[in-house]
């Protein structure tokens, strides 16, 4: 039987504002922030029927407890999809929600369904990085991955090594940026209609409502500079620098092009080609660069064919890794207009979507753009891409 | 001021700023929490009060868009703390508990900046009333239930409710919350009802409830979303009013001071101002605090909520054996009420054996019958129906009982047969199977005597119907084990049943009680009272039943045959009716006609004296005749205490909170002191202190 590859596309995403570990969503629960978001797309688009959603694929790093449990089908049920809407967990570390996007597109793309949710959630405050991990002994007696490789900050500082022309300066104005351009983002009420405002309970203070990020800060170069670097001595990466331990979720519907059009969903972004590439782990942080290279290889694009870069901010370092080998400038305006991950947080595996729900909003209102690029580095040595075509551009006419 | 209470667990009221998408400002939100999760509910007394006035100030500070209030976790509030209500010492007190909750929720509706109420989870009595006083409510669908139960206590929803409740939802409406569901076993508003009634704006699915609550408050003050709500009609209110007393009249009698008291606060609500309203609503509740129906209501309330779960002398739960299989002889109707409700309850095998194939077929066919009938009403999911039927099998041969942990028999109420049943079984069963009788009037001790192991033979007397009637009297017999009788407590507790442990005397509680009250009955119109005033005579203590319906229930025969064995065992208490005879003889459902009235036919049977009573002495009889027959059965050891003599009585005779079951009744009446010489209750303990 002949089969012909569909289109998928990017419907809509949404997320719950971005907290700090131990802050705002200490009192709630990890699987509740990712319900949250699931329910407030099929509210966003009624024209969607909840049976056409077949399949929810959910990424979380840590898959323990409320995270845990096959979280994509548990939150299909808890946020009141069919009992026929099946689901499933999905994990890559930082890339698990890009990594559940890109599943369900293949999914759809050889037609074993029309229409999925992919989405992510991290609580760093209920569930630390590495726990109950349990290395295999082998890394260290077969000396197969250098120790600091389980390390993400540790990475960093390894890629500054390898990369002495970036610099602690370089960095921090990088960061600084960053901030300032979330800043001016959240000012023009850029980021606001991504978010799904989320009831937080205190037991001391009662019932609230998160709905603005908790990490974003006003610094400077000034006081970016003093800040301690823990993972070395005399270090280079600092908490200024790269992004927090952050709690939040994020989701989105992605579906066959032609379905999306007959249903008359929105349609944010359309898929080009996606790229994961392992690289040596001690230097994770380097992996967008061969990931990025993949996927342009693989759709017959080169850099210049990109017109908006969505880079997930885990450090600074290695996102200057990436501009530098594509020779980009530092503060070119294509990336990252609305600022990243430094500023708003990185709940590990839940960013991916952010990325892509962001740079779809920035499609619908540059139509001069084609093609956009979400890509970001993943722990134990990997990068992964996509890359998005602008449904909105008009470049054709 | 009221004095301190006494351990009151305080529901904090905390409050929150917060800011919401689309709205200018802040908004407060006040969320009730008294520290406990949902196990223990939020409850408001005098500090919980004096918080929500304290939160209200702060947030009215801070000039907020709005005020909300809010629950913790599956509980909004479940209203007054009545352990409050015996604290106070005087009517000035009981009006200050009034006045106090009336001051601090006004405050709610005379806001100037708009209140809501997001009612998140359970909202019962003070807490309803606390968002009946905002200006708009949302409600969960994951609530639990809303209601305005104090009738059923004995009070009156004195916090606004009788006010406030008609004017928003229609005199109909109020009129069932306030006073209908009460008095039909505490009956509850689940939420798609309450918003269906109008007692809430809006509905929103638990899942984001107070997110969409939050945005649809941000809404309605914007002035995007209007909020409308029917017209409520006047014309119908006095009329409504009137068919409500009249209901009540035939039910109660007037026994129920709190259902009048309510009644007339409900027809003030039509036209008089609020606080016109709120000042009778007071009065009402200090009138109440210090009536006897109030205290007996109380400690009703206590009974069913905290004496039916522990069992007073049930032995070490520990001892309990596992239950998984259980037997049942016998595959008539009862036989198949039983299995039906052992397998929904316990979910382990249970199997029916009856003398024939037909028998076993129609006992097995009923139980699949009424799963189905459960299914097709939508109480029971079809994997929950395949499982309950699968679970019930039928068998001619007794040696399906070989590997059975607990067998009941109901056969035929006849001792030689019951011995004859357990001979035969015991040569079957494993010797540590636990052998249950549901014989209502027989002794467990004879049935076991020719036992070899009689120590785990127990009563198990149900009440009928066996589904529905919560009361489960688990008897000890003479060598009755402990083991034996903590694994019947232990299935009893499974089963649902509010378990009382009784000692293997004629009849046990109940029915000994309600055949001695009949008794009397019967012995009066023996001696030539009018059939008419008999059956009323007892109508002041607003009974569930008329004497003459009860029989009716229970049938002539049933009822003859017991009175025959209770006279048999205390012939100087018990008599026997030879008109009772007559009409079991005639083949006479009772004396009444399928229509309630006295059938002339069955008064044509009669033969009768000429000596009759009026209707107070023959009350006075049939009271002096409990309150003697108690006191020996408190003195015999038939139960610990007099409390489980009413647990019995309102749990299996459906007799009334406002009675305390009948000992508080007895000892107000100083009918307890005249024939016995002394209280069954300490003053104050079931009724105002000394």
């Amino acid at each position: 039987m002949p089969r012909t590859v569909r289109d998928v596309v990017f419907v809509d995403g949404v997320r719950t504002p971005f907290g700090k570990a131990g802050g705002m969503y200490a009192n709630t629960r990890a699987d509740d922030l990712v319900i949250r978001c699931i329910r407030e797309l099929l509210r966003r688009n009624p024209q969607l029927p909840p049976e056409r959603v077949e399949e929810v694929a959910i990424a979380a790093t840590t898959q323990i407890g409320d995270q845990g449990l096959t979280l994509g089908r548990v939150a299909a049920l808890l946020a009141g999809l069919p009992k026929t809407t099946p689901g499933y967990s999905i994990d890559r570390m930082c890339a698990g929600a890009m990594t559940a996007v890109t599943t369900v597109s293949s999914s759809i793309a050889m037609g074993a369904l029309d229409i999925a949710i992919a989405g992510g959630v991290e609580h760093m405050g209920r569930h630390p990085m590495g726990e109950g991990v349990d290395p295999n002994p082998r890394i260290i007696a077969e000396k197969l991955v250098d120790p600091s490789a389980l390390v993400m900050g540790s990475t960093a500082e390894n890629l500054h090594d390898r990369l002495p022309e970036i610099t602690k300066q370089r960095v921090d104005a990088f960061a600084l940026a960053s901030q300032q351009k979330t800043a001016k983002a959240y000012a023009n009420g850029k980021l606001q209609p991504d978010l799904v405002p989320v009831a937080v309970r205190d037991p001391e203070a009662g019932w609230g409502l998160a709905s603005v990020d908790e990490a974003p800060r006003e610094t400077s170069l000034e006081k970016l500079a003093t800040l301690k670097t823990p993972f070395r001595p005399h270090g280079r990466v600092t908490a200024g620098n790269a992004a927090g331990l952050n709690d939040g979720a994020t989701a989105a519907i992605l579906a066959a092009e032609d379905v999306a059009r007959e249903l008359g969903l929105p349609v944010g972004a359309r898929l080009v080609s996606y790229g994961f590439v392992g690289v040596e782990p001690e230097i994770m942080g380097y992996g967008p660069v061969p990931s990025t290279e993949k996927a342009l290889k693989i759709a017959g694009l080169t850099i210049d064919d990109i017109g908006l870069f969505e880079l997930n901010e885990a450090f600074a370092v290695q996102v200057l890794a990436f501009l530098d080998h594509f020779g980009i400038a530092d503060d070119d305006p294509r990336v990252n207009p609305w600022g990243g991950a430094i500023a708003i947080g990185h709940p590990l595996a839940s960013s991916g979507i952010r990325l892509m729900t962001q740079l779809s909003r920035q499609f619908a209102e540059r139509p001069d753009v084609r093609y956009g690029v979400t890509a970001m580095c993943i722990g134990i040595g990997m990068g992964g891409t996509v890359i998005w075509e602008n449904p909105a551009w008009e470049g054709n006419k | 001021m009221t004095q301190p209470v006494i351990n009151e667990v305080v529901t904090k009221a905390l409050v929150r700023f917060t800011t919401i998408p689309g709205l200018d400002g802040e908004a407060a939100l006040i969320t009730l929490d008294n520290g406990h999760d949902h196990t223990k509910p939020n409850t408001l007394g005098p500090g919980g009060l004096a918080s929500l006035d304290a939160a209200i100030d702060a947030a009215i500070e801070r000039n907020p868009r709005f005020i909300a209030v809010t629950g913790k976790p599956y509980i909004f509030c479940v209203g007054a703390d009545i352990t409050v209500i015996p604290q106070a010492r005087g009517r000035e007190d009981a009006l200050e508990t009034g006045r106090l909750g009336h001051r601090v929720f006004k405050r709610l509706k005379d806001s100037q900046i708009p209140t809501f109420a997001f009612v998140n989870g359970a909202a019962m009595g003070g807490g309803l009333e606390l968002a009946l006083h905002c200006h708009y409510r949302t409600l969960s669908t994951g609530a639990a239930a809303l209601a305005l139960p104090e009738v059923s206590l004995g009070l009156v929803p004195g916090w606004g409710g009788t006010q406030l409740l008609p004017n928003l939802v229609g005199i109909i409406n109020a009129a069932t919350v306030i006073l209908s569901n009460p008095l039909m076993m505490n009956k509850m508003l689940k939420p798609k009802q309450a918003r269906e009634m109008g007692i809430a704006d809006e509905l929103f699915e638990a899942a984001d409830f107070l997110e969409r609550s939050l945005e649809w408050a941000a809404g309605v003050v914007r002035g995007d979303i209007a909020v409308e709500r029917p017209e409520i009609d006047r014309d119908s209110w006095d009329g409504v009013l009137e068919f409500a007393k009249a209901t009540l009249d035939e039910k109660l009698h007037g026994a129920h001071p709190a259902a009048y008291k309510a009644l007339e606060l409900l027809a003030l609500a039509k036209d008089a101002p609020f606080s016109t309203g709120t000042a009778a609503e007071d009065e009402a509740l200090a009138d109440l605090v210090f009536s006897e129906e109030l205290r007996s209501g109380l400690y009703s309330f206590d009974l069913v909520q905290r004496r039916a779960k522990r069992p007073a002398g049930a032995p070490d739960k520990g001892l309990a054996r596992d239950v998984n299989k259980v037997g049942i002889v016998g595959a008539g109707l009862m036989a198949s009420q039983l299995a039906l409700l052992f397998a929904r309850r316990l979910e382990v095998p249970v199997v029916l054996t009856d003398l024939d194939q037909a028998r076993v077929d129609k006992g097995v066919g009923y139980v699949h019958a009424e799963v189905d009938k459960q299914v097709a009403k939508g109480r029971m999911d079809t994997g929950k129906a395949a499982k309950i039927k699968g679970l019930v099998s039928g068998s001619v041969d007794k040696g399906a009982f070989a590997d059975a942990d607990f067998v009941i028999e109901a056969v035929f109420e006849d001792l030689g047969v019951k011995k004859q049943v357990w001979a035969e079984l015991e040569k079957i069963v494993k010797p540590e199977a636990v052998l249950a009788t549901n014989t209502s009037s027989l002794s467990v001790t004879a049935m076991a005597a020719d036992l070899e192991h009689p120590e785990r033979v127990v009563g198990f007397h149900f009440f009928n119907p066996v589904a529905m009637m919560p009361l489960l009297e688990i008897v000890r017999a003479e060598k009755t084990d402990d083991a034996a009788l903590a694994t019947a407590f232990a299935v009893g507790k499974k089963l649902k049943k509010s378990c009382v442990l009784v000692k293997d005397a004629p009849a046990f509680v109940v029915n000994r009680l309600l055949t001695r009250f009949l008794g009397e009955v019967f012995a009066a119109v023996d001696a030539g009272t009018p059939l008419e005033v008999a059956n009323a005579a007892i109508d002041p203590l607003g009974l569930p039943m008329r004497p003459l319906a009860l029989l009716q229930l229970v049938g002539p025969a049933v009822a003859h045959h017991v009175a025959e064995t209770m006279h048999t065992a205390f012939p100087d208490r018990y008599g026997v009716s030879a008109n009772l005879g007559r009409i079991v003889e005639a083949g006479k459902p009772g004396f009444l006609t399928s229509g309630g009235e006295i059938d002339p036919e069955v008064a044509a049977l009669l033969q009768v004296g000429d000596s009759p009573l009026t209707s107070d002495e023959l009350r006075n009889r049939a009271l002096e005749a409990l309150a003697q027959e108690i006191r020996l059965m408190l003195d015999e050891g038939v139960v610990a205490e007099a409390q489980d003599i009413d647990l019995c009585m309102i749990l299996g005779a459906g007799w009334p909170f406002h009675l305390g079951g009948v000992t508080p009744y007895l000892d107000r009446t100083g009918v307890s002191e005249k024939v016995t010489g002394k209280r069954f209750l300490p003053k104050g303990a079931a009724s105002l202190p000394a």
